[in-house]
């Protein structure tokens, strides 16, 4: 009987060696995996207990962790408060991180391999390891007008405003209405924590939102500037070439017409160019979407950045779109004057402003300037990039849709972003949806037009205002003004 | 069946007691298992248990006196096992203890128990030891304990004294404590086992059909495979104890291919093994929860698509697990409390998170060499049932360390077991001492000089004698 029990004593051998082997790479080397994880408590909670780094605005912390004396050790609280809310996000117990908080995580939390340096003096010196900072590209001053041309809107609105640098992309304010205090969400009062957290979930309004840059909607008019663009790359127009210019224009395949929306026509038959982006004349962009291709508005569209998700520092990004509208040129001329299924986030409109204002070439917007470590040495920086290779359009076409902007500005719907002493550039825009819901306001511009050092975009998705009386100029125009004086001063 | 060896042809071996040897690793033993608890004194109140004299003297004394009672009545038992197995013992306490006070407010309830648990069991281990001077006399027992076993596994199904508990009905009400009555059915199934096998083992070996290789069994032979065979199936489906019934039926095929030496008979087990998890995966849902989470765990972390099935017991041992990485977080710096069950199935994680990858190999090695100790002793054992019981003792060790330790670290679904020794459960500790006390016991046996051969010149006194080799003798 003993050569069974020998080969048994082997069987019994393997299932010893499966069970150290299998030990080993649970708690060796799948280890990472497990503690990378979001839903694994122990380390949540030990995120949730320790000094993480700030996020700064110029030299002012918008999020610190001060100690606290129960057992998590360190609170996050967040000086910059409702105002930045939507880009710092918010560091909770039960619901994790968002904004900044989450995706500057490994930095701040200090388990960033760019910190390994630190991490390594820490162990020596055995110290407690602290995490890195980040510190962002925000303007205070335009993030000051931003979110309080916002508040100005009254109660019960919903909008969002960004800002970029357009000759690198920096975004230099980024606010969102309605919004949140996210010391009450990562607070270690958990039941209230709860609390704060259902409420803001139940709200219509959707206060955790950052419509910024995770709210897609038609962009109405303001989309005219991507179409005069691909009009003048591709037809070989000039501010003052002649188009239709119409009260209203036959939609072909359907017994409908495009209407102006003033209902008259845009002071002539034929109008230029710049005449029909000043009144914003639905006919003569129609018309001019019906006349580029499909692929052409496409490619024109993304080269400004439809179809991409450019934006790294900060996220979700809700993705802008310009349709397929598979060779229907009633979808494509509706489509043109930003209707139809075209979508966009204030963060891509801005883009279109600043990708003109800067000669053609639209920068990857970025948020994070820099990133220090604990004892503020500079570990990484923030690089200027483009988003394509190419540019969107040329030196040429960026100089004529800058005076057309101009113009819009001095003479047509966007008179209420002017400022004085100083070019600006716009354009407006009024999104219909349906009947039954007021239509979404736009603006977008830049200053100053000669050499601009801000773009800016304004969306209105609902506010008090009556119906009648919604316009992208009249609510967004001053607005973006407040913001390009604070850039420019 | 003993039988004398070939006479002085060749030397004997003549196996040492070796109690020396067992006094200092059981003294090694003791500085562990007291060692944990003062290191988790410091750990979790940061300072060294108050009681740390009363419970250090009651650990020693009980160790002691186990000590003394091998010296008494096993002096040639193998010195190894009784040190392995108090070493494991004083951890678990420890970490049950650890646990403790985390949890409850009565900052000892389990640790407690367990100490009380371990006196009956060592209590109980120098009473077997006493009771069983020869272990060959249970071969009497072979179908006593048969029936005996099958008793205790009806126990539980019985109205009044039967209890469910977290959905296995695998527990008896005796008063203020509960009872798992499959425990003390896992001794005495090893003993009847090895009583039949030891018995019947010619007839079971006789080879049928040739296949691949392989000599498989007469199917007339099948009939004790099969009953045990549908024994598992009635405890699972009946019980819900998916462990009980894979260890019984593990057991059985060993034990079986030991005693015949043939493997068709551990194809015949498998595939009979494969017919019942492929039925109970197709008919029992219980079965299948536990391969799904096993599968893929996160799916039903915290809770399953259906809101109820939740691997988090799995997934939060796994934490653990990964938390505690190469060396641990020290006793007092993890969250095992976090594993619900920590205390009994799910103690190897617990210890996995604050003593490391290092201590959890080390105490699988201590585990894998108390199965070694085992099958050692059954490979010097002189007749055919010591042989058998001690395969199935060691086996019994083996397959529950195995299906236990490899359900919570993720190896294999998930069965509900206790780790022996270390897990918090009476039954279990008290049962696992009578396994040791019988290993020993055979050991004993087994190494003990054996009486002296008669000289030439007697046997030349009797011309004629006839001496008769038995088959046991012969195939050593």
């Amino acid at each position: 009987m003993n050569r069974p029990i020998r080969t048994l004593s082997v069987g019994c051998l393997i299932l010893f060696v499966a069970l150290m082997l299998n030990v080993t790479y649970v708690q060796f080397f799948k280890a990472g995996w497990y503690n990378a994880r979001g839903d694994n408590r122990r380390v949540t909670e030990e995120a949730y207990s320790q000094q993480r780094g700030d996020i700064l605005v110029g030299k002012k912390a918008i999020a610190t962790s001060v100690p606290s004396d129960d057992k998590y050790e360190w609170q996050r609280t967040y000086p910059g408060g409702k105002k930045y809310a939507p880009i710092t996000g918010f560091m909770s117990y039960s619901y994790g991180q968002t904004g900044i908080e989450r995706s500057q995580d490994s930095v701040l939390s200090g388990k960033d391999n760019k910190l390994f340096t630190n991490r390594l003096v820490d162990l020596v010196t055995n110290s407690e390891p602290a995490g890195g900072n980040v510190e962002l590209t925000i303007n205070p001053k335009v993030q000051d007008a931003a979110y309080e041309g916002l508040t100005n809107l009254g109660d019960d609105v919903q909008a969002a405003v960004v800002a970029i640098e357009p000759s690198t992309g920096a975004i230099l304010a980024m606010a969102s209405t309605p919004t949140f205090n996210p010391d009450r969400l990562a607070t270690h009062d958990f039941s209230d924590a709860q609390k704060s957290y259902n409420q803001l979930r139940k709200d219509e309004d959707e206060p955790l939102l950052n419509r910024s840059i995770q709210t897609a909607l038609p962009p109405g008019s303001t989309f005219k500037l991507v179409t005069a663009a691909a009009a003048i790359e591709n037809l070989g127009m000039d501010g003052d070439s002649k188009v239709y210019g119409g009260a209203t224009l036959d939609l072909p395949g359907t017994d409908k017409v495009l209407p102006n929306h003033s209902g008259t026509d845009c002071g002539g038959e034929q109008v230029t160019l710049t005449q029909a982006l000043d009144v914003s004349c639905n006919t003569a962009f129609g018309f001019l979407g019906m006349e580029l291709s499909d692929e052409e508005m496409q490619d024109q569209a993304e080269a400004f950045g439809f179809g991409q998700d450019y934006l790294d520092d900060i996220g979700p990004l809700a993705v802008s779109q310009y349709p397929d509208n598979g060779g229907d040129k009633a979808k494509q001329a509706r489509a043109a004057i930003g209707q139809e299924s075209v979508i966009a986030t204030p963060l891509q409109m801005a883009m279109v402003s600043a990708g003109i204002a800067n000669g053609g070439e639209v920068m990857k917007p970025y948020l994070v300037d820099r990133v220090t470590s604990s004892s503020l040495d500079v570990i990484d920086q923030g690089k200027p990039t483009t988003i394509d290779k190419q540019p969107a359009v040329s030196q040429d076409t960026a100089e004529t849709l800058t005076d057309m902007m101009v113009s819009v500005v001095e003479n047509g719907t966007g008179s209420p972003a002017a400022i004085d002493g100083v070019s600006v550039a716009g354009k407006t825009g009024t999104a219909q949806t349906t009947p039954e819901r007021p239509p979404y306001a736009w603006f977008t511009s830049f200053a100053p037009a000669e050499n601009p050092s801000i773009a800016v975009a304004v969306m209105v998705q609902k506010s008090g205002t009556e119906r009648s009386d919604i316009a992208g100029g009249l609510l967004g125009g001053p607005i973006a003004k407040a913001m390009m004086e604070a850039a420019i001063s | 069946m003993s039988g004398f060896t070939p006479a002085s042809s060749m030397p004997v071996f003549v196996h040492r007691s070796r109690r020396g040897a067992e006094l200092v690793l059981l003294i090694l033993a003791l500085v562990v298992g007291i060692g944990a608890y003062v290191a988790v004194g410091l750990g979790v109140q940061e300072k060294i248990p108050v009681d740390l004299l009363g419970y250090g003297a009651w650990l020693v004394v009980l160790l002691v006196a186990a000590h003394i009672g091998v010296r008494l009545m096993a002096p040639y038992a193998d010195p190894v096992l009784l040190p392995l197995v108090a070493m494991l013992n004083g951890v678990g306490l420890a970490v049950i203890h650890r646990l403790d006070l985390a949890l409850a407010e009565d900052a000892d309830k389990f640790a407690r128990q367990q100490l009380i648990w371990m006196t009956i069991g060592v209590v109980l281990f120098l009473i077997t030891l006493f009771l069983v001077p020869d272990h060959r006399m249970l071969q009497r027992f072979t179908y006593t304990a048969g029936l005996a076993a099958v008793v205790m596994l009806i126990l539980p199904m019985l109205p009044f004294i039967g209890k469910t508990i977290n959905g296995a009905r695998i527990w008896i009400n005796l008063g203020p404590v509960s009872f798992q009555p499959g425990e003390v059915a896992k001794v005495l199934l090893v003993i009847c086992f090895a009583g039949y096998l030891a018995v019947h083992r010619d007839a079971l070996a006789l080879a049928g059909r040739r296949f691949a290789g392989i000599d498989l069994p007469r199917a007339r032979d099948l009939g004790p495979l099969l009953m045990m065979w549908a024994i598992s199936l009635a405890i699972l489906v009946l019980q819900r104890d998916l462990g009980s019934s894979l260890l019984f039926y593990g057991l059985f095929v060993v034990t079986l291919y030991v005693a015949t030496e043939r493997k068709g008979w551990i194809v015949v087990g498998g595939l009979l093994f494969a017919g019942g998890v492929f039925a109970a995966l197709t008919l029992f849902s219980h079965v299948r929860v536990r391969v799904f989470t096993w599968l893929d765990p996160f799916k039903y972390y915290p809770v399953g698509d259906d809101g109820v099935t939740s691997s988090g017991q799995l997934v939060e041992g796994m934490f653990g697990m990964a938390w505690g990485g190469m060396i641990g977080r020290g006793f007092g710096s993890g969250e095992p409390w976090r594993i619900p069950y920590a205390n009994s199935d799910f103690i190897i994680p617990a210890i996995g998170e604050e003593l490391g990858l290092t201590a959890l190999l080390a105490l699988l090695l201590c585990y894998g060499l108390i199965v070694e100790r085992g099958l050692r002793t059954a490979i010097v054992a002189r007749d055919d049932f010591g042989k058998l019981l001690s395969v199935g003792l060691a086996t019994s060790i083996a397959l529950q360390t195995f299906v236990v330790v490899g359900g919570v670290t993720g190896l294999i679904p998930l069965t509900g077991l206790t780790t022996p020794f270390l897990s918090y459960g009476g039954s279990s500790l008290v049962a696992n001492w009578v396994i040791i006390a019988l290993l020993l016991r055979v050991s004993d046996q087994s190494r003990r000089p054996l009486p002296t051969a008669p000289s030439d010149e007697d046997l030349a006194a009797e011309e004629t004698q006839i001496v008769k080799l038995d088959k046991g003798a012969m195939s050593k």
